[in-house]
């Protein structure tokens, strides 16, 4: 293949400035030159510059593939969203690179919390998401209070010797269900939603959704039972028999 | 047909509110299939599926028993047969399905698990495809099939549940069946959008217990799992999950008789007030689920 036809100057000095060491364009045919540059591209987009995870399109594709995997495979999925707590204050306080170097810490202390076969992503400006395989609803609370409190445990040094500041961050959650083939966009507003609503419940921690359990409260027990008399209809039903 | 029935056979349909909204729950068998179960064992789930299913049959209804209590079977106990090949034949390939499927005394057909098949116990995705298989299968061969479930809310009996049109809860008026029977109302409606569940109540005492129960029940969950606001801010908001009661069997000392003598009810002992309750159910069943939509 010729070379010079394919007008690769853009795309080779593109990968070069990023940092991507290409094979000889030199090589005959060009094959081997060829398959770098397409790898390089495929990386390039499917990661995010600044903390070097997966960016948002790269994790559609990871969730869409542990939807199938979830449909077939009997094991729930959990997927957290997580958003900077103040992040606009921090930016607007202490400049870019500050923020910037809030977000680098913060993906690593997501990287170092969870299991390495979960997927850290950064899917907007301070927003990331997290997905964990094989994640059932009992472990997933320990999960995502884990994730939170990486975060708060420890201040963040901020570059340019301006100390270091307390960060936070919010938490919702959602499962994808075994056997049960659920809709991506759906799964993600799931935990946007819950995510929305520890921002509303004041921040700084988790809200997961809590379909799942087949316990039944003390309350429940109590109003089925009429032992707080709540529905008198049958008050003395349970304790008769 | 009246709405109300048209909406307790349309199970496909999913909770507005429920986090499997827009779930597509993996249903792919067209038939009638209702599953019993109860969420706590020892409260008549095969007694019941076996009883009903010969009062069925004597309804002119062609039905099919299917053990799905696949790690725990006993279907056979009750039933006193001794079939030499079972499900587990079928699934290993080593027999065909008709030569399975055997005649129960009721003159209903079953299909038995055998017992002790502890690799069926655990729910794998070779489990779940032979399951699949099967009853994609038998259902469209039956009027109705009734999947006897295990005992518990296991991933092999939610599995099993996701697999019928129906699902028919077994309680007894103990506080321990109905905490048992509550916990798994709230897991159909919250994971597997159940919008209706019947409920029979079995080994009841006295008169009017089970739509006592069903109140009560319906109570908590309208409270604890929630309601939808009606169709305008006249109407009255609709339970998420709504139990239909199909009728009690009263305590009576011939189901004790018949359990031990292993054999059904209906047969040992027809006259019985527990005899007669089941052949009352087996009519509302026929009636709602059987012939539901038939002239829809």
């Amino acid at each position: 293949m010729d070379m010079a036809v394919l007008q690769l100057e853009k795309v080779d000095a593109l990968l070069r400035q990023a940092g991507v060491a290409l094979a000889p364009p030199t090589e005959v045919g060009g094959t081997h030159y060829l398959q770098s540059v397409l790898d390089a591209l495929c990386d390039l987009s499917s990661t995010d510059p600044l903390t070097g995870v997966m960016n948002r399109r790269a994790f559609l594709y990871v969730l869409e593939q542990e939807l199938d995997r979830v449909t077939r495979g009997g094991e729930y999925a959990l997927l957290l969203a997580l958003d900077i707590d103040h992040f606009k204050r921090i930016n607007d306080r202490y400049g870019h690179p500050a923020g910037d170097e809030v977000l680098r810490v913060i993906t690593q202390r997501l990287r170092d919390t969870v299991r390495p076969m979960d997927n850290v992503a950064r899917i907007g400006g301070e927003e990331f998401a997290v997905l964990c395989p094989n994640c059932p609803p009992s472990f997933a609370m320990a999960v995502a209070q884990r994730t939170r409190t990486a975060i708060e445990a420890v201040p963040i040094n901020l570059p340019q010797n301006q100390g270091a500041i307390d960060v936070t961050v919010s938490v919702g959650g959602a499962f994808a269900m075994p056997w049960v083939k659920s809709v991506l966009s759906d799964w993600m507003s799931r935990a946007d939603q819950l995510l929305y609503q520890a921002k509303r419940e004041g921040r700084n921690c988790v809200r997961l959704e809590s379909v799942l359990s087949a316990d039944v409260s003390t309350e429940e027990k109590g109003l089925l039972f009429g032992w707080s008399n709540a529905e008198g209809q049958l008050a003395d039903h349970g304790r008769s028999t | 047909m009246n709405q109300d029935n048209r909406n307790m056979t349309d199970t496909t349909t999913q909770n507005p509110a429920s986090a499997a909204a827009s779930a597509v729950l993996l249903r792919p068998v067209k038939g009638k299939v209702i599953a019993v179960t109860s969420g706590k064992g020892g409260v008549g789930k095969t007694f019941v599926s076996a009883n009903l299913a010969a009062a069925l049959t004597r309804r002119g209804l062609k039905v099919l028993v299917l053990d799905a209590d696949l790690g725990l079977a006993n279907l056979d106990v009750v039933l006193n047969l001794h079939p030499k090949l079972t499900l587990h034949d079928v699934f290993t390939g080593k027999c065909a399905l008709e030569d399975a499927i055997i005649k129960a005394p009721g003159g209903f057909a079953v299909l038995l698990a055998g017992s002790g098949l502890v690799e069926y116990s655990r729910l794998t995705p070779e489990v779940r495809d032979d399951f699949l298989r099967l009853m994609s299968e038998v259902v469209p061969r039956y009027d109705l099939v009734l999947l006897d479930t295990g005992a518990g809310i296991s991933d092999v009996v939610l599995f099993a549940l996701s697999l019928a049109s129906e699902v028919l809860l077994v309680a007894t008026p103990e506080p321990t069946s109905l905490t048992d029977a509550y916990a798994t109302i709230k897991v159909l409606s919250t994971q597997q959008g159940r919008q209706h569940i019947r409920l029979l109540v079995n080994q009841s005492a006295r008169l009017g217990d089970g739509k006592a129960i069903t109140a009560q029940l319906q109570a908590v969950l309208n409270r604890f799992v929630g309601t939808v606001p009606g169709a305008n801010a006249a109407a009255q908001s609709l339970p998420l999950v709504r139990l239909h009661h199909v009728g009690d069997i009263p305590s009576d000392q011939a189901v004790k008789d018949a359990v031990m003598r292993r054999q059904l009810l209906l047969l040992h002992t027809p006259g019985a007030p527990a005899s007669v309750a089941i052949g009352q159910i087996a009519a509302r069943i026929e009636e709602t689920v059987i012939r539901a939509d038939e002239d829809v």
